[in-house]
């Protein structure tokens, strides 16, 4: 190499500034659309350090693993009713006639390269999405995080969920097997239940009498593009909406209403997030690999004259299903008109009631409570007695309606007569939440008494001196605690100066705050 | 080249201040952990591109790629962790709302600069607020009028008629000789075995009655003849088929939520959610032995509805 030619170089690596490359990009990109200063503050936001604030990103990233299975699936997935002879690789169905659904469901799982792993991802991802999204709203129910600024959020979230459940029971009816095919007829039953307009709904949802040649194609267009185009815009408002108005954050030192601790998006968060999005995707492939999760060839095909024993939705599903089994049998029937109180009640009125209460809750509390304030730092469920109690209810009448759709196989397994079960789960329904409630408050209340329970106790480091006495002294702070005792400070940027007397104005910055 | 760090922020911080160190004691025994984590998932992966080439068993496919990613995930959460600056850094968070005078100049914008607009042309709006909401009402037709037929009477009705024949799912008729007392079996009209309508809402199911204490509901006296008796297989409550037999307690049960109906007493459901017997379907048995519906079944079949009479 030739001494000029070192030269030229120096002189083209100093033209570029002390950032190179990247800053030239960063330069080129900032004239055109004004990005710096906005992605340094992007880069410089704060996100608040807690196990509990990971339960929406699980939600969040076993969407993302959702929707990558989900375009592969549809690569194969054919959504017809049309009847063909099966002649795939699973012998027990060789010959039956099956529709193209459920053929092409099977084809998916045993000749697709990859397929019944796919399948069984996408599966297992809907159920973590799900179970992710009700955890998530836990924690922010039990620690106020919905309260005021925050209520479109929670709102959106609440959305969010019904339309998970929604679009995971529209998935599920899809591969047309003979568990989700009874889904689907037990779904135009409940339709059919609504007063006045129920057989004009079911009808123009099915395009038919039940079960028609159009539901299969239907539902695989609201699954695959009308309800994950509705959720991805409203996942991106969710996430708008966190930016925008900042992380809520538990009171700690140095933490107040006016300020968010944590660790910077770039790149701590990032490289913690993007783990997570890694480890959650991983977790979900290896149950995708291990546990087998709807095995529908085993079901075999829907066939509107057959039906299997111990029958149940997916989890999500299970508290309706529940409702529906221990209703009683309350009917209305008069004037040639008939109300079926026993389906419309449990399985329309109630989530409606159920969702409506949840969807309204910022303003219920608002209500009670007179507390219309800003809030930004959150509360222990214990600080908040009362909301705790009835959210621990609340939930436990879920639980318990999730339990109650299993009544026949509980039966079952404990040898028990079926009529006990069923009443013991109409008991409970009515008795545990009144149960909960006060038990509840009473160890909230207790809790909140305690002085310091919410802190970790630091351990005393106990030593006998040589009088025969016993000294204590408390050990140091646990190391995990140490975020939370040191003071917080901004975050620096240090840049790079380019050298005195360099009059190109690329590399001199001064950044203002 | 000389390079100059100046912290921006906050001049008080060094870089060697203590919250911009990682939180690892011993940063180079973790950074090795983290390595080894990371080779592993870079093998794992590599071995899911191979599984995948060879075409192996999906569990070795996802086992791969699964570890793999975790093994990733945790070391890249692990070196967020204990291997970055540790922190806790604090942001200030800014009022989002404006001031007094912001809100009402943007209040003001709309109502003064709209609103005047509309109140000196109020025809025109009115006109148009007309048009948007005709449009708004009849926007709603392709959703009424396109996505399926009108229910008419349609869920009233089945293909049962008088002196249809009933097969079993084969299409075969069904002899008075072709069942055992106590046994059951699936009927639908004759040619319509096989079709949407004959399996979902013309199922029946054809039982033999073993007990001798059998009910005979009023109206109903020549409805089953020869000990057979004929319901409607569509659950009253959800509509689920009520595929089981409890034969020894003539029982008729819906495996969906768990109604019973009393084969021996007219399908009258004594347990569970359903609201209604099950329907039944009059039959008689021809001159050679065949089981024939005499007419439709005299109710509506199924889950009830508002129509439903």
């Amino acid at each position: 190499m030739s001494d000029s030619s070192l030269t030229t170089k120096r002189a083209k690596k100093q033209a570029l500034g002390p950032y190179g490359k990247l800053g030239q990009a960063v330069n080129e990109l900032d004239e055109r659309l004004g990005v710096a200063k906005g992605g340094r503050t992007f880069m410089d936001k704060i996100f608040p350090d807690h196990w509990s604030f990971m339960l929406g990103e699980i939600a969040l990233y076993s969407f993302v693993v959702l929707l990558a299975t989900g375009v592969f699936l549809t690569l194969y997935y054919v959504p017809s009713t049309a009847l063909v002879t099966y002649r795939g690789s699973y012998a027990p169905l060789y010959g039956q006639h099956v529709t193209q659904a459920f053929a092409s469901s099977v084809d998916l799982s045993f000749a697709v390269r990859g397929g019944l792993l796919m399948r069984q991802m996408h599966h297992w991802a809907c159920d973590i999405f799900v179970g992710a999204i009700v955890m998530h709203m836990g924690r922010v129910f039990f620690t106020g995080a919905f309260r005021k600024p925050r209520e479109t959020n929670w709102l959106i979230g609440v959305i969010l969920l019904i339309l998970g459940i929604g679009n995971g029971f529209l998935g599920y009816s899809l591969p047309d097997d003979l568990v989700s095919g009874t889904g689907i007829r037990i779904a135009f039953s409940i339709t059919e239940s609504i007063p006045l307009v129920g057989s004009y709904l079911s009808f123009f949802l099915f395009g038919s009498n039940y079960p028609g040649t159009a539901v299969i194609p239907r539902f695989f267009v609201l699954h695959v593009l009308l309800l994950p185009a509705i959720i991805v815009g409203l996942v991106g408002a969710h996430l708008f909406l966190l930016v925008r108005q900042k992380h809520t954050q538990f009171p700690g030192p140095g933490r107040t209403e006016n300020n968010v601790v944590g660790s910077p998006m770039f790149p701590i968060f990032m490289a913690k997030t993007t783990g997570f999005l890694l480890l959650v995707a991983g977790v979900i492939g290896l149950l995708g690999a291990t546990a087998q999760i709807n095995p529908i060839w085993q079901f075999g095909p829907y066939e509107a004259a057959r039906i299997s024993y111990a029958v149940q939705p997916d989890f999500y599903m299970g508290f309706l299903d529940g409702a529906l089994r221990i209703w009683p049998s309350w009917t209305f029937h008069s004037f040639g008109h008939t109300i079926p109180f026993e389906v419309f009640i449990p399985s329309v009125i109630l989530p409606g009631v159920i969702f409506n209460i949840i969807m309204a809750w910022p303003a219920i509390e608002a209500k009670i409570t007179g507390d219309r304030s800003i809030h930004h730092l959150l509360e222990r469920p214990k600080d908040n007695p009362q909301r705790t109690a009835f959210g621990v209810a609340f939930f436990s009448l879920i639980a318990i309606l999730f339990i109650a759709s299993s009544t026949d196989v509980i039966a079952n397994f404990f040898r028990l007569d079926l009529a006990t079960v069923l009443w013991a789960m109409r008991i409970l329904t009515i008795a545990v939440p009144l149960i909960a409630y006060p038990l509840t408050l009473r160890i909230a209340k207790e809790l909140r008494a305690l002085e310091g329970s919410s802190q970790r106790k630091t351990a005393n480091l106990v030593t006998r001196n040589a009088e025969g006495g016993y000294d204590a002294v408390s050990a140091p702070i646990h190391p995990d605690d140490a975020l939370t005792h040191h003071t917080a400070i901004a975050l620096p940027t240090f840049i790079t100066e380019a050298p005195a007397g360099d009059t190109s104005d690329t590399g001199v910055r001064t950044v203002e705050r | 080249m000389t390079e100059h760090h100046t912290p921006v922020t906050l001049s008080s911080v060094s870089e060697n201040d203590p919250r911009l160190q990682p939180l690892a004691k011993n940063p180079q025994d973790v950074e090795r952990r983290i390595a080894v984590l990371f080779v592993a998932g870079m093998v794992l992966e590599a071995c899911f591109g191979w599984a995948y080439w060879i075409n192996a068993q999906p569990w070795i496919l996802g086992f791969t790629f699964g570890m793999g990613l975790t093994f990733l995930g945790i070391g890249l959460i692990a070196w967020g962790k204990y291997l970055m600056p540790q922190g806790p850094f604090v942001e200030e968070r800014h009022v989002l709302a404006n001031s007094a005078a912001d809100r009402d100049a943007f209040t003001a914008a709309i109502v003064d600069r709209g609103g005047g607009v509309i109140k000196r042309r109020k025809l025109l709006a009115g006109l148009l607020g007309g048009g948007l909401g005709v449009f708004s009402i009849t926007a709603l037709f392709p959703l009424i009028r396109s996505l399926g037929p009108l229910p008419g009477t349609t869920l009233q009705h089945t293909d049962w008629k008088k002196g249809t024949f009933a097969v079993d799912v084969t299409g075969r008729r069904v002899h008075v000789d072709d069942l055992a007392v106590g046994s059951i079996v699936t009927i639908f009209p004759e040619g319509k075995e096989e079709t949407d309508n004959g399996q979902a809402v013309d199922q029946t199911v054809l039982i033999r009655i073993s007990n001798s204490n059998f009910t005979t509901q009023k109206g109903r006296e020549t409805w089953g003849p020869s000990g057979y008796v004929a319901y409607s297989k569509l659950c009253t409550h959800l509509g689920c088929p009520v595929g089981l037999y409890e034969q020894k307690l003539q029982l008729l049960v819906c495996p969906c939520h768990q109604s019973m109906f009393d084969v021996t007493n007219g399908a009258i459901p004594n347990f569970g959610p359903a609201p209604r017997p099950l329907p039944q379907l009059p039959i008689y048995v021809d001159a050679k032995g065949f089981i024939r519906a005499q007419s439709d079944f005299h109710e509506a079949v199924g889950p009830g509805f508002w129509e439903r009479s």
